[in-house]
């Protein structure tokens, strides 16, 4: 699977709670978080990330174990998030709700450069720049290729 | 040698392991995503219900209509699907599985972050999502990535004046918001084995703080006493301590009353580098410090006083507001002049009653203090029970040093 999009850059330590707040959980429809996203982090981000790579410092989704998390960031349109270091329940929500989430040090993020990354082949080009990580298990592929857990378990 | 984590969950620090999950719960909250992800895996029936546990605290009792419809759905899955439900007004689901439900050597796993709080027992405790938890109901099972493990060890004992609180809120500077990603927290030495069992809940509660997959005490004589109270004979865990990937050692006796600074868990401070600043409100609750060794601390303090701003406290579980009722703990915390508040949650993650209004400050004994978490536009600190009850009559931020 090879994935690329404009990046939009976001910071270090980015909690739970500012990529969707702890006020818009009281339902399941899951367009109220993708329309809230971010919203107390930059309330524009929302808007620019249709087919977008996010590229975030490290930790990223630290906090809770809200997985409306990675479902408002799917929602949203994002292609993939990459970050240096990923919060692990984050992480393995990401991939439970079919969000490819990949580790990669020494990416730097310019807003609107393009970003492209191979999850089979293990690396991440940004500013013509390739950068080796290290590729998801066997598992989480599948997981990923299936379009979340769910599904995953459903085909099986 | 291996620690904790790699001999319950039977692997060295790295590997992958599939492992059969003794206890799983989950709250309103995570626990109606996972029922739909659970309907959406077409699964007929799950392995093993009777280790499910759906514990109602995060908006208990409903707040709106809606919330009460999901409720409502949720409680007739549950009863549909075996799990055992704890209704609104139980308590918190970590405090409420540390009433008993839980015992050295298991593994346990809870849709919610904080979930790590019984690795106190001696347990792997730890927090998943909700399609995870969908998938375990299923299963009975899952797999975990054994986490290297960061030892600290903990000498001496701690001063009058500070608690587990100020314990864990040092740790959490000193190892920062991600120092302890992909691993686990053990607590060792003298100064752990003097912890009380409320004292090492909190402890192992904050772990995930500073990014941990679990936080583990090896089961003593002190957890042996406590699950007594429960019927349960328990062994201890003879501890190997190691290896680890990075060790701390703290002395209890240098510990000071410190704060989680907004808004950030990491940005720790003593509380005399605040001291004097105003508060709209007060917190003591949650389950990082709503047990009953909190309200009755807390309730020695304010005892035939009365507090200068408003002030909530939320018993963590009905048992512990039932034992703070006989004991007149109760009492003396109305008569200061507090709101007391059903078990459960409270205002710690913004979503119910108590979260403040704009360009407020709080001092709470919750564990995160993230921007606009617990009310848009305001700001606060985290701290112990002493210092919020400190703090609470004198209507600013006080430290407890000297005091008590």
């Amino acid at each position: 699977m090879t994935l690329s999009g404009p990046a939009v850059c976001i910071g270090t330590d980015i909690d739970t709670d500012l990529v969707i707040a702890g006020r818009y959980l009281r339902t399941k429809d899951t367009s109220v978080w993708a329309e809230h996203v971010f919203e107390d982090l930059d309330p524009s981000l929302a808007h620019r990330l249709r087919g977008a790579v996010l590229v975030a410092g490290r930790n990223m989704g630290c906090g809770s174990s809200r997985e409306q998390a990675p479902v408002a960031i799917r929602e949203a349109g994002v292609v993939a998030v990459v970050a240096p270091s990923f919060a692990r329940i984050f992480f393995r929500n990401a991939i439970n709700v079919g969000l490819p989430v990949i580790e990669c040090e020494g990416l730097t993020c310019h807003e609107g450069a393009a970003v492209t990354i191979s999850l089979e082949e293990g690396w991440v080009e940004g500013d013509g720049v390739r950068h080796p990580v290290r590729p998801l298990s066997g598992r989480m592929q599948d997981i990923l290729a299936a379009g979340g857990l769910v599904s995953y378990r459903r085909n099986k | 040698m291996s620690t904790l984590s790699e001999r319950i969950l039977g692997g060295p620090a790295g590997s992958y392991v599939d492992r059969r999950i003794d206890r799983a719960f989950a709250h309103d909250g995570t626990g109606v995503l996972a029922m739909e992800a659970y309907r959406r895996m077409g699964t007929p029936e799950p392995t093993r219900p009777e280790t499910v546990s759906i514990i109602y605290d995060h908006l208990a009792p409903a707040n709106t209509s809606q919330t009460a419809t999901l409720q409502k759905e949720l409680r007739e899955f549950a009863a549909a699907k075996g799990f055992s439900l704890t209704d609104v007004g139980g308590g918190i689901c970590h405090q409420l599985m540390s009433e008993g439900r839980v015992l050295p050597g298991e593994v346990v796993v809870g849709a919610d972050s904080h979930s790590c709080t019984t690795g106190a027992f001696g347990a792997f405790s730890t927090g998943v999502g909700a399609t995870d938890m969908a998938a375990i109901w299923a299963e009975g099972s899952t797999w975990f990535r054994v986490p290297e493990t960061i030892g600290i060890d903990l000498s001496g004992r701690l001063p009058a004046w500070c608690e587990a609180k100020d314990i864990v809120l040092t740790v959490t500077g000193k190892i920062g918001m991600d120092g302890g990603t992909y691993r686990a927290l053990e607590y060792t030495g003298d100064g752990a084995a003097a912890l009380s069992m409320a004292g090492r809940l909190t402890l192992c509660n904050m772990a995930v703080e500073c990014g941990a997959k679990a936080g583990l005490f090896y089961a003593d004589k002190t957890t042996q006493e406590y699950l007594a109270r429960y019927g349960h004979e328990v062994e201890q865990q003879k501890p190997e301590e190691g290896p680890y990937c990075r060790e701390l050692h703290i002395d209890l006796a240098d510990t000071e009353p410190v704060l989680s600074v907004p808004h950030r868990v990491d940005t720790v401070a003593p509380v005399t580098d605040y001291a004097g600043t105003p508060l709209d409100q007060v917190f003591v609750g949650t389950c990082t410090n709503g047990r009953y060794e909190d309200l009755e601390r807390f309730a020695r303090i304010v005892r035939g006083k009365e507090v200068a701003c408003r002030t909530i406290v939320v018993p963590a579980s009905r048992a512990i507001m039932q034992q703070a009722a006989k004991t007149g703990v109760l009492a003396d915390i109305i008569g200061a002049g507090c709101m007391v508040g059903p078990p459960g949650c409270g205002p710690c993650l913004g979503m119910h009653m108590g979260v403040l209004g704009e360009g407020e400050t709080a001092l709470s004994t919750a564990n995160r203090n993230f921007k606009n978490r617990m009310g848009v536009g305001a700001e606060y600190y985290l701290g112990s029970v002493a210092t919020a009850a400190v703090s609470a009559l004198a209507g600013e931020i006080t430290s407890p040093e000297g005091i008590l």
